[in-house]
């Protein structure tokens, strides 16, 4: 095997992961591999894993959004505020309302790191806040319960079609949008092409800023997505609904092989590394460990994750370390 | 570019007076901030200038502040420390544990200092020693130190700590002066020194602006970004000491979400995010401003959620200001 | 090596006259530099120009202004007799104009089919990248090269050869017009260079202008049919290569029209003070011994890539040596980190000055007293007024031109910078100290007070090492030369022995016989 061969097939290694990780529990837990079961895992992992495609996006191009779960709690609220207020609005409108408010705020990102040059990470630390208050001073700090929503709203990701529930068809067509996108767009490469290597993006004749700007809308559009989501799935809608997913959504990124430094990272890989995290947060229960062990574990995946990609990414950085010595030599 | 093609021989110490340079400096803009925070405070609630309700103030706000001065250091190295609240959260924790056995208050504090080094101890080691990216590994800590708890706890507390132990967070030291206050007060003052009055903290400048140079002018950058993280580590095992003894329990969730208020006092403060630049002074300034606009807002019964967005956009705009300024005189520059 | 017909019937031979891109008076000025003054150039569509002159004479500097990196000051650039301008990368790529570079740059973590095509991919009707025709496209291309590449394989799984090989595809699949090849040969086996050279001939049949830039006589005159000269950022000569030999073109490119009076002082050296015996590197030098007495000069000349960087750092403890043995004063010295060779009193000034030599950001004071930082100090307390005192004394040494020592060191032009790091070095006392490229893109001021500097330096009896690619410096300056030759130690010469020719030819692998 040439060196490398391991890392792009991480994808197989998570496969792996998580059917042992699944078969383990099946053996004493039977009834965790119905196919019913399997269903509501995937479904339950659904929203998770467009996210951390999203977050995908904007990690190949060297930044960060932690801004996501704020703005999926907003567009949450929006929508299920402007359902409250006018259930005949018909349910794909809304969706496409979120999406587009979504969009819109992780422009407003965007536009911030692409035209100020600000460092992704505190636009997005600020925004994230700025958005939760947002939340707040909408609803007055009122919660939108379930009562208030209307049946169609709450029903429409839960409804079954083909066997199963339309979120999970959604989702499967956003990863499907997103495998067009990054395996077949110009833009898809683009955002590789920045993480990569930024300087012969320039050579290359691709605008760095216009791309990362690109990035930030997708997250937040796919961030709307989510909102709607989320609000109709749980039937609530708060100011702290998805509150520290963010974590979450980077974190699976990092177990999915999305490398922090950018320019690497797989759709595959950030809808594994979700289905990974959901598949834990699910069997917890069903092994009877407690559930509060579920952040921990989380956390120590993390930290193994990035140990493990380090490693893989440790002969790149050394050739890069020559490479850019020579290159000064120039 | 400056430039300076007929210089004398003997070239001066300085640009400019410090006086004059300290006029101009960030620090002072936030003094002014802080002037005008405080006397429309004063005009807006009767209340506020009552010295009691002024030492109430400063408690919520000097935990954090006592956090953010090693994580200023961390900042200006170059590097962050997202996992701070939680490192609080298994300290507590930690303490809340040990208090079951009925350990005496300075076993207490020497668990709570010890589980915040050996949390920063872990941080600096994946950092420093296995040269990861310190924004993913504290992220993942984060998530490693509060779960912990959570597995400890669930949805419990610990409870009952002693009354000696309460004073920590609680106690004053004379008159309306907690001992909160005056903690920080001479932590501050030894960070001071330590940043701007030793080798320690010229190294933390360079490695902060240039870390390549910065090693191959001799310095052992991974020794120092490892003491860093140490630091942060300690001071969060002090704050999760004061909170601990102020609330007189432990949950898991305590003090979640404390980092990013953290990184947010340290940046209003004039710390470069991306390291290099910045100073104590400016980062208690900050932390004294938060605290004003926070307790004002309060008095005027404004929900803390809102203050955050006054927060998110004091971060962005502060940042933003001196970007946007930059780029504007550089168009009139250019239009010459 | 089958060519692909379809690509080579676009071009018709009787276009040669014309140069299809042509530059006139084009300055570039850099604070403190003047990188390129009044140039002149043509490039011919089929024909291979060579761009010669030593490092510093502007090359770099026409090469950024002719992708779009950087804008000329004054003058014109013209394709096909119509002024254009490239204001951006982008810019250059659609007027056809594409580099390779000595390292090439491209994207490790792509395919090589992607490398190729990035930015102008096939596509189909509903606008989507056609993968399927692009592989096919870049195997095509790639086997009309002869190149023994998969389309598949990731890029950062080549070796530099090979992507060398990619880039010229990306070249030949862009439609360039224009190619730049920027010392391409560099990092290059003889075999691997042979193979480029059949690729040259390819991109020339395909009707493309290229501009081959490199310090090697054999390629240059193997490849290209005319020639420019650069020296000082001045263009000197300019002609057909059938019409000069190798004796006129070293005379143009080394002769001085400013004359630079090196302030070398006659010295007896002393006493050995360091010794390299057998020091060798897996990937980049090999069997490396040489010494060094007190108060000499030694001198290390060689092309860009020739190792001498690389051993220079492995002294300083920057990479660690398969093999070898360092002694100082007779006790090892094999440095562990940097921090330790400044503890034995080894020192380095690296070429990349803004990267690892200024800690740019930080006051000229504070960057002078860093390396000190434990004299000036006390019981690790700062002493602001010890740290000025010893920048005062070592800017004054030096004549460094600055407003005020708290000023930043960033602000400061690249030859000031460079007396700041060289002052920072001394501030320690060293035992030797390293220059690498001391004086490259200085001004003339700075560089004359960093070669008087140097004089006075070993006259004091520290010894000194210089890596210098110009041979003005290196002649005038050293009291013995290494010539290094890929990774390997080409030759050794005594003051008396230096002459320009000898050193150029060893450097470059010329036999004696040729000339």
């Amino acid at each position: 095997m040439k060196p490398g061969t391991l890392l792009r097939h991480r994808e197989l290694i998570l496969v792996f992961a998580i059917v042992v990780l699944v078969a383990l529990i099946a053996l004493r837990f039977p009834a965790f591999i119905l196919p019913r079961n399997l269903i509501r895992v995937f479904d339950d992992t659904a929203i998770l894993a467009m996210l951390a495609l999203g977050q995908m996006l904007v990690i190949l191009t060297r930044c960060i959004d932690l801004s996501m779960a704020a703005n999926l709690a907003l567009c949450g609220m929006v929508v299920a505020m402007l359902n409250a207020a006018f259930p005949d609005i018909p349910i794909p409108l809304l969706i496409v309302a979120g999406m587009g408010l979504g969009a819109a705020l992780g422009a407003a990102n965007g536009l911030l790191v692409w035209k100020l040059d600000m460092p992704s990470i505190v636009v997005t630390l600020g925004t994230m806040t700025i958005f939760r208050g947002a939340i707040f001073l909408l609803a007055g700090g009122q919660w939108i319960n379930a009562h208030q929503m209307s049946d169609s709203f709450k029903a429409l990701p839960r409804n079954v079609f083909l066997e199963l529930p339309v979120s999970t068809w959604i989702t499967v067509a956003v990863i499907g949008l997103f495998a067009l996108l990054m395996g077949r767009t110009p833009l898809g490469r683009a955002f590789y092409a920045v993480g990569v290597n930024p300087t012969a993006s320039v050579y290359t004749g691709i605008d760095v800023g216009r791309t990362r700007f690109f990035a930030f809308t997708i997250a937040g559009m796919v961030s709307g997505l989510a909102g709607y989501l989320w609000v109709a799935r749980y039937a609530v809608a708060y100011v702290d609904i998805a509150g520290g997913f963010e974590l979450s959504i980077i974190a699976a990124c990092v177990i999915g092989g999305v490398s922090i430094a950018g320019g690497i990272g797989t759709v595959a890989g950030a809808v594994l590394g979700a289905l990974f995290l959901g598949v834990v947060n699910n069997a917890l229960p069903v092994i009877n460990v407690s559930p509060f062990a579920q952040m921990a574990i989380s956390g120590a995946v993390i930290v193994i994750a990035v140990i493990f990609n380090a490693r893989n990414e440790r002969k790149r950085g050394r050739i890069i370390l020559k490479k850019a010595e020579a290159e000064a030599r120039a | 570019m400056n430039e300076v093609p007929q210089t004398p021989r003997t070239i001066p110490d300085r640009l400019e007076s410090p006086f004059r340079s300290a006029l101009k400096s960030w620090e002072a803009l936030l003094i002014v901030v802080a002037v005008a925070i405080f006397i429309a405070n004063s005009f807006a609630s009767p209340y506020f200038l009552n010295p009691w309700s002024l030492s109430d103030a400063t408690f919520n706000f000097t935990e954090k502040a006592i956090i953010a001065l090693a994580m200023a250091m961390v900042i200006i190295s170059g590097e962050i420390d997202l996992s701070v609240a939680s490192i609080i959260a298994l300290a507590s924790t930690a303490m809340g544990f040990a208090l079951q056995f009925g350990v005496d208050t300075p076993t207490l504090v020497a668990i709570g200092l010890f589980v915040g080094l050996a949390c920063g101890a872990f941080n600096g080691a994946l950092v420093a020693g296995f040269g990861l990216p310190s924004i993913v590994v504290t992220i993942g800590t984060m998530s490693l130190f509060r779960g912990i708890s959570y597995l400890v706890l669930g949805d419990q507390a610990f409870r009952g700590y002693p009354s000696d132990f309460a004073w920590f967070g609680q106690g004053y030291v004379w008159w309306v002066i907690s001992f909160e206050l005056v903690l920080f007060l001479v932590l501050a003052g030894l960070f001071y020194v330590l940043l701007h009055r030793t080798n320690f903290g010229r190294t933390v400048f360079a490695i902060g602006n240039n870390p390549v140079a910065a090693q191959f002018s001799g310095i052992r950058v991974a020794r120092i970004k490892f003491m860093l993280f140490l630091l942060t580590g300690l001071m969060s095992g002090i704050a999760a000491i004061l909170l601990t003894a102020r609330l007189g329990s432990t949950r898991p969730s305590i003090a979640s979400g404390w980092e990013l208020e953290i990184v947010t006092m340290v940046v209003l403060g004039g710390v470069a995010i991306l390291g290099g630049s910045g100073s104590i002074a400016g980062v208690v300034i900050a932390a004294f401003i938060m605290g004003l606009v926070t307790f004002g807002l309060g008095l005027l019964n404004v929900p803390g959620i809102v203050m955050s967005i006054f927060i998110g956009l004091m971060l962005i705009t502060v940042i933003a200001l001196p970007i946007v300024a930059g780029k504007l005189r550089q168009q009139t520059s250019g239009a010459k | 090596m089958r060519l692909s017909s379809l690509r080579i019937a676009h071009f018709h031979k009787a276009q040669m006259t014309q140069p299809c891109l042509s530059l006139s008076g084009v300055s570039k000025s850099f604070p403190g530099v003047r990188a390129l003054n009044d140039i002149a150039l043509d490039l011919y569509p089929g024909e291979v120009t060579a761009l010669v002159g030593e490092n510093g004479a502007g090359k770099s500097t026409l090469v950024k202004i002719l992708t779009g990196i950087y804008q000329p000051d004054a003058g014109e650039i013209r394709i096909d007799g119509t002024p254009i301008s490239l204001p951006t990368a982008l810019a250059a790529f659609e007027h056809g104009i594409t580099a390779i570079h000595q390292e090439t740059v491209l994207f490790d973590e792509l395919s090589v089919a992607e490398n190729i095509f990035l930015g102008h991919a096939p596509r189909t009707r509903l606008g989507l990248i056609d993968w399927r025709k692009l592989r096919a496209e870049a195997q095509d291309i790639l086997s009309s090269m002869g190149a023994p590449i998969s389309p598949q394989t990731r890029l950062k799984d080549l070796s530099i050869a090979n992507k060398h090989l990619v880039a010229v595809a990306r070249a030949l699949s862009i439609e360039a017009r224009i190619v730049i090849m920027d010392e391409p040969t560099a990092a290059l086996s003889h075999k691997e260079i042979e193979e480029l050279f059949v690729l040259i001939d390819l991109l020339k049949k395909d009707g493309k202008a290229i501009l081959f830039i490199s310090h090697k006589f054999d390629e240059i005159f193997r490849v290209a049919d005319r020639y420019t000269v650069f020296r000082d950022g001045e263009m000197v000569g300019a002609g057909l290569m059938k019409e000069t030999n190798e004796a006129d073109l070293v005379r143009l490119m080394v002769g001085r029209s400013v004359e630079h009076v090196f302030p070398k002082l006659d010295i007896t050296p002393g006493a050995l003070v360091l010794n390299v015996s057998g020091l060798s590197h897996p990937t980049e030098f090999e069997d490396i011994s040489f010494s060094l007495r007190r108060g000499e000069i030694l001198g290390f000349y060689g092309l860009v890539g020739a190792g001498r960087t690389e051993i220079m750092q492995a002294l300083f403890g920057i990479t660690r040596p398969s093999a070898g043995t360092v002694t100082l004063d007779g006790r090892p010295a094999l440095a562990r980190d940097p921090a330790h060779a400044v503890d034995m009193g080894i020192v380095y000034v690296p070429e990349e000055r803004g990267r690892q030599g200024a800690v740019i950001g930080l006051p000229i004071f504070q960057n002078i007293s860093l390396p000190s930082l434990r004299t000036t100090s006390r019981a690790g307390f700062l002493r602001l007024a010890e740290e000025l005192a010893l920048a005062r004394k070592y800017a004054g040494r030096l004549d460094l031109r600055a407003a005020a020592l708290d000023q930043d060191v960033g602000t400061l032009s690249g030859g000031n910078q460079q007396k700041v790091v060289i002052g920072k070095w001394l501030a320690t006392r060293p035992r030797v100290i390293i220059l690498d490229e001391p004086t490259k893109g200085i001004d003339i001021g700075s560089k004359a007070a960093v070669h008087a500097f140097m004089s006075e330096l070993a006259a004091e009896g520290l010894s000194v090492i210089m890596v210098s690619s110009e041979l003005p410096e290196i002649m005038g300056m050293s009291d013995r030369v290494i010539v290094m030759r890929e990774g390997r130690m080409a030759g050794e010469f005594s003051r008396t022995e230096l002459d320009a020719e000898t050193l150029v030819r060893a450097a470059a692998g010329i036999v004696e016989e040729a000339a």
